[in-house]
């Protein structure tokens, strides 16, 4: 129930001390280094397919082998760079975010924030 | 010869008595399987968030399962067969999507959050407005979501049951609904959660044995599917290139720029799907149900690009359009091509199943949101028992179930795919920005959130109901009308795209930006920092239920 009373944390300075901390602020600056150009990457590729479909199907419509074209590959290429960000994703979010995010909730709720 | 392929059409459905069977083996196991979960059912967050008891592999098969609903499946592969590549765009927008939600909202959310979207955006704000925006915006998504799949079950029906008529499509949607809320009554978001598992399950078993048995039709060459394909084609090999659809006009080259950005924002903004990440102990959890989705989801996507070429190949688009459910019809039609009646009836229950999970989802999530943002938090300001609040949220399901069934009948002609983008660009434009900001902006505050959230509700809706969607669009050949008020004479839309995201969108999160600088109120920094050390360290997140 602990979202019910956020009166509790008296004056809630006990949440912007974590939030001044190095070690805080250096958490936030690697996830959002690491989310936000990703995100950008990855619009920006979604959206080249999708104006690239809109705007210059003669060039989509290149047959690359057999009946597969241009397009096709672009669309397929979509699958494998989501499913590779997925994976990027959660092995650097496993591998080094988490202790970092765990060592300082541990912190919190061991009392030093309360 | 529109006659002869009516008749084949009518004639080979399969027989009903096997389709009926099977879909009623489904219902009794689920219904089991939903009455032993239901048994630990005692406090609010096991009615809401499954006790928040689920792995985040359960959690990602289950989010799939919400995902991959009628619209995705029959009208995917429906439109795959109809406009070729156009068509496959959907289904590339669909999964993209999810990498916002991954990156950006959902272990923040799930860290921050108790039971619904508004718990996340009325963190720092002023509660009363906030939640009942969100609360409004949740209702108008999920419903136009469940008008969608409503009319999905009973447009199908013709098709897959071999019923005609009015009277028992109506039937059908009535005792789509009144299982819906059986389901969601007696097994909330624990029981709903293994409907959903259950049914991705087949879902996803379904379209790979579909898959792989056309390939193997096509000596497992792509190159030679995508051939037979465009020969079977009246448009010949243009169905493998853009431009079918969206194509033709400057216009229509925007509305797919439109429908693109739609989809791909839409995604993080659907209440049923943000409302899943309560349903685990904790945000790696998250996380994991994150990937495992999109796994599912991606994989399912490759599926429809071969279903929907199989179909135009094996069964031929100009017999998919004059069939009972027309482009909607193309998976049935061809699991009835590949492997006969009993194919056909374990797809048609896989389709109906797949309709009354993602409608007992959808309700789940509204009454979720009445109960807990209005009722409880904005109605009684917090002062309310959590057993009251579930007691109301039981009765906003039963609400919301008969409203589905009046609406769903009302809307069983309308056009599914348009039911549905619109809910992905409400969801955009209404939700998203909000939720983005408050998690990643500190000095937005609650005008910024309402004018987002109102301005992109009312833009979005506004903008659809004067787009030639609704009125004035006419089939250039015969001159029948392809818009929802079918009399031409009744023509009101000046907005030329049919889908609203490319301005509604944008706009939202202008106004976000805009009431934020131009409102004095100034967020306590001591919430912010609450809020962004608990979103990312998930100190004080909410716990598993122990029974």
């Amino acid at each position: 129930m602990s979202t019910e009373q956020p009166i509790r944390h008296t004056g809630g300075t006990g949440y912007e001390e974590v939030q001044a901390s190095e070690e805080f602020q250096d958490l936030r600056r690697r996830f959002r280094r690491f989310v936000f150009p990703l995100t950008g990457l990855f619009l920006a590729w979604y959206f080249l397919y999708v104006g690239l479909s809109a705007y210059a199907p003669d060039f989509m419509s290149h047959k690359v082998f057999g009946n597969v074209n241009i397009g096709l590959i672009f669309g397929l290429l979509q699958f494998v760079s989501t499913f590779s960000i997925t994976m990027i994703y959660a092995r650097w979010a496993d591998r080094e975010f988490d202790p970092t995010a765990d060592r300082l909730r541990a912190h919190i709720e061991a009392g030093e924030v309360k | 010869m529109n006659a002869a392929i009516h008749a084949a059409a009518t004639e080979d459905i399969g027989s009903p008595a096997v389709n009926i069977t099977i879909f009623l083996v489904f219902v009794v196991i689920t219904l089991g399987i939903v009455i032993r979960a239901a048994r630990n059912n005692r406090t609010a967050a096991d009615y809401y968030a499954g006790g928040r008891a689920f792995t985040g592999q359960q959690n990602g098969i289950a989010l799939s399962g919400d995902y991959l609903s009628a619209a995705s499946f029959l009208g995917i592969a429906g439109a795959i067969a109809t406009i070729g590549y156009d068509g496959f765009m959907y289904s590339i927008g669909f999964l993209v999507a999810w990498l916002v939600a991954l990156l950006l909202v959902a272990e923040l959310l799930r860290n921050t959050g108790r039971f619904t979207m508004a718990d996340v955006l009325s963190f720092r704000l002023r509660q009363g407005p906030v939640r009942t925006a969100a609360a409004i915006s949740t209702l108008a998504v999920s419903f136009f979501y469940l008008l969608a799949q409503m009319a999905g079950a009973g447009g199908l029906v013709n098709l897959l049951l071999g019923f005609e008529g009015t009277a028992s499509q109506n039937l059908t949607i009535a005792a789509v609904g009144i299982l819906m809320i059986i389901y969601v009554l007696v097994g909330g978001m624990k029981g709903t959660t293994w409907v959903q598992i259950i049914k991705a399950v087949l879902l996803i078993a379904g379209a790979a044995l579909m898959t792989i048995w056309v390939l193997a039709k096509a000596g497992f060459n792509l190159s030679a599917l995508l051939g037979d394909a465009a020969a079977a084609a009246p448009q010949g090999a243009a169905v493998l290139e853009p431009g079918l659809r969206y194509g033709l006009t400057g216009t229509t080259k925007l509305d797919f720029i439109s429908l693109a950005l739609a989809l791909v924002l839409g995604t993080a903004g659907l209440p049923h799907v943000l409302m899943r990440f309560y349903t685990v102990p904790s945000s790696k959890e998250a996380r994991k149900s994150v990937v495992w989705a999109i796994w599912l989801i991606g994989i399912f996507y490759l599926f429809t690009l071969v279903l929907g070429y199989g179909a135009a190949w094996l069964v031929g688009p100009e017999k998919i359009l004059a069939a009972p459910g027309k482009a909607n019809s193309a998976a049935p039609l061809l699991a009835f091509e590949l492997g006969g009646t009993l194919l056909l009836g374990l797809i048609s229950a896989v389709a109906f199943a797949t309709i009354l999970a993602v409608v007992a989802g959808l309700t789940i999530t509204a009454s979720a949101s009445f109960a807990h943002d209005v009722y409880s938090n904005v109605i009684k300001k917090g002062q309310v028992r959590a057993d009251d609040e579930v007691r109301v949220a039981r009765i906003t399901a039963v609400v919301i179930g008969l409203l589905a069934i009046v609406g769903g009948i009302a809307a069983k002609n309308q056009n599914i795919a348009f039911l549905v983008a619109l809910a992905f660009a409400v969801a955009a434009s209404a939700n998203l920005p909000t939720i983005l900001y408050s998690l990643f902006w500190q000095r937005f505050n609650t005008r910024g959130a309402l004018w987002s959230m109102y301005g992109g509700l009312i833009s979005s809706i506004g903008l659809i109901i004067f787009s030639p969607v609704v009125s004035g669009k006419v089939d250039g050949k015969t001159g029948a009308s392809l818009s929802m008020i079918t009399d031409t004479g009744i023509d009101f839309h000046w907005f030329p795209l049919e889908n609203p995201g490319l301005i509604s969108i944008p706009l939202a999160f202008f106004l976000g930006w805009l009431g934020t600088v131009t409102s004095r109120e100034v967020g306590t920094a001591a919430k912010f920092a609450e809020m962004e050390v608990r979103s990312l360290t998930g100190a004080g997140a909410e716990k598993a239920v122990e029974h």
